[in-house]
């Protein structure tokens, strides 16, 4: 039955990617959704039945690879993390299926793309549910490549195709840390498997620093896929992929997968103080920094991009500091909002016949009402206005990295920060598209989306802002569900950490939620005077700091750094390397001592003149030689 | 089926041997006939290798033993038998002749019989090396490769094929030279150990050798192997021979040619010399290493197709390499089914370079662009093949390396981590080669009106397309397989290196690959 889940889109891949042209452009599209709704289906299935009985459930479907002691199978588990996650793909991804029906209509590569989207699902799922290291490794991989494949779906255009080996290729970086990390594993634990792992005895007889290398490299791995600092690099040329992937791979699901590996092996992690404070440094790091970034970049998908990487930010700064359940609950959440974000700004681009930058937008509120009001419920969930989906679960990002042991004063002040920024961002953006004078040249005829495109937005949003309700913090007097039904998942990791919230905390979780709310709201003002009432502003002040407008709006220069301190020397290295070295020195040395024997026959050959006297010339020297020779000794 | 379950290792060497001789009879410009002629013999005989997989029984014994007597005052039998190393390169060898007949059809016109010939005599000698079990035997099968493959590239070749030719043959031959010198000297010593001479890998496991005797023999053994595997820095040969040679000798070259040394190094080097191998063992692991870096960074700045995938050879047969000589169970089943694998994908690799050749007659990457929108089904599966090539978890490339790198890491853990480097550099240049050859703008007339896969074309590359898929996600029946056999390898190498007296352990050691014991 669990396997199911994965089948139906493995199966809708091979009939789109086999079929190919044979199969019409509406087919494809509605082959591709209804297997991915039969998935959500049985998981919803199976969710009753998981509440009803409390275990994992399990199916073991056959032996990968096996050689001696070491053997991996193909099996799939359905806890509650893993429910939580096959949810949110399926159910988010579903509603991205059907509003990619609309998006792509008229594509040419029809059907390629529903296959890959169906491939995509297919591997996510293996990620999410496999029950151990390797066959996880799979969909890791497998998810990376149809993200390869989606963002250079275009293939035409160089810039999309180099963007998607870019980012294939800066994820494989983070491999190399994940395959490290395994095979660390495998040498300590004697299995890859997460039930022979995660258990707190086994882990306390390893070597802390063992532990520490391998969270590291798993973290590595993390920060690839997920899109941290330093590996952050390929997200926003991710973009340049059609939007629902975005959506649906860049922003609800794949990216997530680092977040994911850390709740899963949360026990493990928090075995190491070191690695958990620096995930969860690197996180706020990351939430900061992407949120500057944001705030001048004006092409909206981008915006979205660089959100995406601050939100990822946030959830590893949770499970940084050891709140799994709270990381996970951002997670879902943000493939609401941020699922919904991308959308919308499908909607529009799609309105606006492809444009993406919103220097050239505004006044689309009456043009295209139900994206405005869908994507306002985004902005505001994002934001963390009170009682949206977002404020509940940045809110308990907050308070824990404030209260706990790896977090502190700093790391939540830095987060209280970006959460103003990224309030003032988001309305920003969605302020320059929807208010304000319209931008747009006359040859653009902005319209509404069909209804295909459009009923996704509106379910996207109700949840946005219902979604939140699951996790009601305590302090309310409400139960925290999701808390709960993550409690099984996580708990043996969170009561390995011992909680300090009670020694010298100066605010307590309400007066914490109110300065959020404040910085939420300061947000928003302040993008409504700069962007709404006094559209001069921002540019003056883009002037008068314009070094550090420099620096922000050219991303900190990360690309051109990375180009000049690797891409360019490898290359180049590598360039010389063959030229001075294989090709002078190796080779160099084999057709030198070909030559060599050549220029030594051809000497040689001279002394055969076929003149008798100069043979007996020899035989006469040679005679008193030996003669001289016998004498000496 | 006894009588087959004897037999099957002659016939499979001696059928298209045979066949060759019937085909040199038809006329040569009956190239129909010889073509059909050679493509029927070939998949004659990969059906006949099936019956290899089907009956083969996963444990450590030799199977499907043979033993001809041929010259007894010299001790020489001409004996055969598989165990789980030697059947699948012996399948590899099967499954890669119709192909590399396909591959040729209709790019070979100059004296297609020779060609056919050629190839057919070249499968013989292939399946010879890794069946026999006669050091006299595999000497012969391992140099008679030699002459058809010289003729091969030298006659069918392009550019500079003398040029290649004659370097394959140089370096090909420097080796075996020392390995002569070392079957003379173990022949010598049988004779005086043992009482009657011999060659039978069976017997020169009795043999009790001196640790210096031991030292240059493995130097000898090694050095050929080394050059033909081809291990760094004894790989200069391998790019012109590989670039030169028609597709068809590309296709056995990288497929088959180059596993002989990674055959040799696990049929000699370990069970044969295991006293002196840990001294060696750095130095062989080192050179993997850098191989498999150095093979990557060169394949990047390749402006020809066939070279880059040639200098992928080198950094993948560096991964094999570091896995025999880590000398783990995992480690060496995870070697062998690389070999099996890099023949599948890098022969697929060759085939699919071949046919773009065949249209563009152009090998240079800069002459394309944008294939993709011409060329949708080819770029497809090319995609593929160079996933696998990648080591992408679920196609095949992955299963072999991952084995070796998780065996290895056991006993040499800062190897695997550069090697595991080299892991990022194989998908630099591989996506690199694809985003230039088959995205961006198809902006070159001459690429516009390409014709896509034919049916003779498809009908080549859709099995190993198949195998690629099935090997990623069900590797078990072969890795059960290959693993009693490797295991037996390392635990009788395990026993030696730690008991004092060698002659004893060394029969032991052997016992590996012992046919029925001589009279």
């Amino acid at each position: 039955m669990i396997g199911l889940i994965p089948f139906f889109p493995l199966l809708g891949f091979l009939i789109n990617g086999l079929g190919g042209k044979r199969i019409s452009e509406r087919m494809s599209g509605i082959i591709a959704s209804v297997v991915v709704g039969l998935s959500f289906i049985v998981a919803i299935t199976l969710f009753g039945e998981f509440l009803k009985i409390g275990t994992p459930l399990e199916q073991t479907l056959f032996t990968w690879i096996a050689v001696g002691k070491f053997t991996v199978s193909f099996s799939y588990v359905l806890d509650s993390l893993s429910l939580v996650m096959v949810l949110v793909i399926t159910g988010v991804g579903l509603l991205i299926h059907i509003f990619s029906i609309g998006y792509m209509k008229g594509d040419p590569g029809i059907q390629r793309y529903f296959s890959y989207l169906n491939l995509f699902t297919f591997m996510m799922l293996t990620l999410v549910m496999s029950d151990n290291f390797l066959a996880m490794f799979l969909g890791w991989e497998g998810v990376g490549l149809c993200s390869y494949l989606l963002i250079g779906f275009w293939f035409e255009d160089p810039v999309k195709a180099a963007a998607g080996k870019k980012a294939f290729i800066v994820n494989r970086i983070g491999d190399f840390g994940f395959l490290l990390a395994m095979f660390l594993i495998f040498s300590r634990f004697g299995s890859l498997k997460f039930m022979d792992v995660l258990i707190p005895q086994q882990i306390a007889q390893i070597p802390i620093e063992i532990v520490t290398a391998i969270t590291l490299l798993l973290f590595l791995g993390a920060t690839g896929k997920s899109a941290q600092i330093p590996l952050h690099i390929w997200l926003p040329d991710a973009m340049a992929g059609p939007t629902p992937v975005s959506a649906l791979i860049h922003a609800a699901t794949m990216v997530t997968a680092g977040v994911y590996l850390i709740a899963r092996c949360g026990i493990l992690f928090a075995a190491s103080e070191i690695t958990m404070s620096v995930i969860a440094v690197i996180g706020i790091l990351t939430a900061f920094f992407a949120a500057t970034i944001a705030l001048t970049e004006t092409d909206i998908k981008k915006v979205l991009a660089y959100s995406t990487i601050s939100q990822l930010g946030f959830m590893f700064a949770a499970v940084g500091v050891g709140a799994f359940a709270a990381g996970i609950f951002h997670l879902m959440t943000h493939a609401f909002f941020k699922g919904l974000l991308f959308l919308a700004a499908g909607s529009v681009i799609h309105g606006m016949s492809g444009e993406q930058n919103m220097l050239k937008m505004g006044g689309l509120k009456q043009k295209m009402p139900t994206t405005y009001w869908t994507m306002l419920a985004g902005v505001a969930a994002i934001s963390g206005l009170p009682l949206l989906s977002g404020f509940f679960s940045k809110d308990e990002i907050l308070w824990n990295v404030y209260s706990s042991q790896f977090g502190g004063n700093i790391l939540f002040g830095i987060g209280l920060f970006t959460a103003a920024m990224t309030a003032f961002y988001m309305f920003r953006l969605f302020f320059m598209t929807f208010h304000g004078d319209r931008r747009w040249s006359k040859e653009v005829s902005p319209h509404e989306s069909p209804k295909i495109m459009t009923i996704p937005l509106i379910m996207l949003a109700v949840l946005s802002v219902v979604g939140g309700f699951i996790g009601i913090p305590e302090s309310w007097g409400g139960h925290n569900f999701f808390h709960q039904f993550l409690q099984k998942s996580t708990q043996d990791a969170t009561g390995y950490i011992t909680h300090q919230y009670s020694s010298g905390l100066l605010l307590s979780e309400n007066i914490l939620m109110i300065l959020s709310i404040v910085a939420a709201i300061g947000g928003l003002l302040l993008a409504y005077r700069f962007y709404v009432q006094r559209p001069d502003i921002p540019g003056k002040i883009s002037k008068s700091l314009s070094i550090a407008y420099k620096l922000v709006s050219g991303k900190y220069f990360i690309d051109e750094l990375y180009g000049l301190l690797f891409v360019r020397p490898l290359r180049n290295g590598s360039e010389l390397f063959l030229k001075k070295f294989d090709i002078s020195v190796i080779d160099g040395i084999a057709n030198g001592s070909g030559k060599v024997m050549l220029v030594l026959g051809n000497k040689l050959r001279r002394i055969q003149t076929g003149v008798m006297q100069n043979y007996a010339a020899v035989i006469f020297l040679g005679v008193i030689s030996i003669i001289f020779y016998l004498y000496l000794k | 089926m006894t009588w087959l379950n004897e037999h099957i290792l002659t016939i499979l060497i001696g059928f298209p041997l045979g066949a060759a001789g019937l085909l040199l009879s038809v006329k040569q410009s009956n190239l129909k006939i010889i073509r059909r002629g050679a493509l029927i013999i070939t998949i004659f005989e990969f059906f006949i290798s099936i019956f290899l997989y089907t009956n083969f029984k996963p444990i450590a014994q030799l199977q499907f033993v043979e033993r001809i007597p041929w010259i007894p005052q010299w001790g020489v039998d001409f004996a055969v038998g598989v165990d789980g190393i030697s059947l699948f390169l012996v399948l590899l060898t099967t499954f890669l002749g119709p192909i590399a007949v396909l591959a040729s059809w209709t790019s070979i016109q100059k004296s297609v019989k020779g060609f056919m010939v050629s190839l057919l005599v070249m499968e013989s000698a292939m399946v010879g090396v890794f069946v026999v079990t006669d050091l006299f035997f595999f000497y012969i099968f391992w140099e008679a490769m030699l002459i058809p493959m010289y003729f091969v590239i030298g006659i069918w070749g392009s550019g500079r094929r003398i040029y290649a030719a004659i370097k394959f043959v140089l370096f090909t031959m420097l080796g075996s030279l020392f390995m002569l010198v070392a079957i003379i000297y173990l022949f010598v010593q049988t004779k005086y150990q043992l009482g009657h001479p011999s060659l039978a890998f069976s017997d020169l496991a009795l043999l009790a050798l001196p640790m210096k005797a031991q030292y240059y023999l493995f130097l000898a053994f090694a050095l050929s192997f080394a050059i033909k595997i081809p291990l760094f820095p004894f790989h200069t040969w391998l790019p012109d021979a590989h670039t030169e040679a028609p597709t068809a000798g590309s296709i056995i070259l990288a497929g088959v040619l180059l596993k002989m040394g990674g055959y040799g190094f696990i049929r000699f080097c370990i069970p044969l010399f295991p006293k002196v191998l840990p001294q060696f063992v750095p130095l062989l692991i080192a050179l993997a290493v850098v191989g498999i870096i150095y093979g990557a960074l060169m394949a990047m700045v390749q402006p020809d197709l066939k070279r880059l995938v040639a200098y992928s050879s080198v950094s993948h047969l560096g991964f094999v390499v570091l896995g025999i000589f880590a000398l783990t169970t995992p480690s060496i089943t995870g070697g062998v089914i690389q070999m099996v694998n890099h023949g599948i994908s890098t022969g697929a690799l060759f085939l699919l370079v071949g046919m773009l050749y065949d249209r563009r007659h152009t090998r240079m990457i800069s002459d394309f662009g944008g294939l993709a929108r011409s060329l949708p089904k080819y770029s497809t599966v090319f995609i593929i093949v160079v996933l696998a090539s990648i080591g992408l978890p679920g196609l095949n490339g992955f299963v072999g390396e991952f084995l070796i790198l998780m065996g290895s890491f056991a006993t040499h853990p800062t190897a695997v981590i550069i090697a595991t480097f080299g892991v990022i550099l194989t998908a630099v240049y591989l996506l690199w080669m694809v985003e230039r050859v088959f995205f961006g703008k198809l902006d070159k007339d001459e690429n516009k009106n390409l014709s896509d896969l034919s049916k003779r074309e498809w009908s080549a590359i859709l099995p190993i397309i198949l195998v690629i898929v099935w090997l990623g996600i069900y590797p078990k029946p072969v890795l059960d397989r290959i693993e009693p056999s490797v295991k037996q390898l390392v635990d009788n190498y395990e026993m030696t290196i730690n008991s004092e007296s060698s002659d004893i352990d060394l029969e032991i050691a052997f016992k590996g690959i012992q046919g029925e014991s001589r009279p």
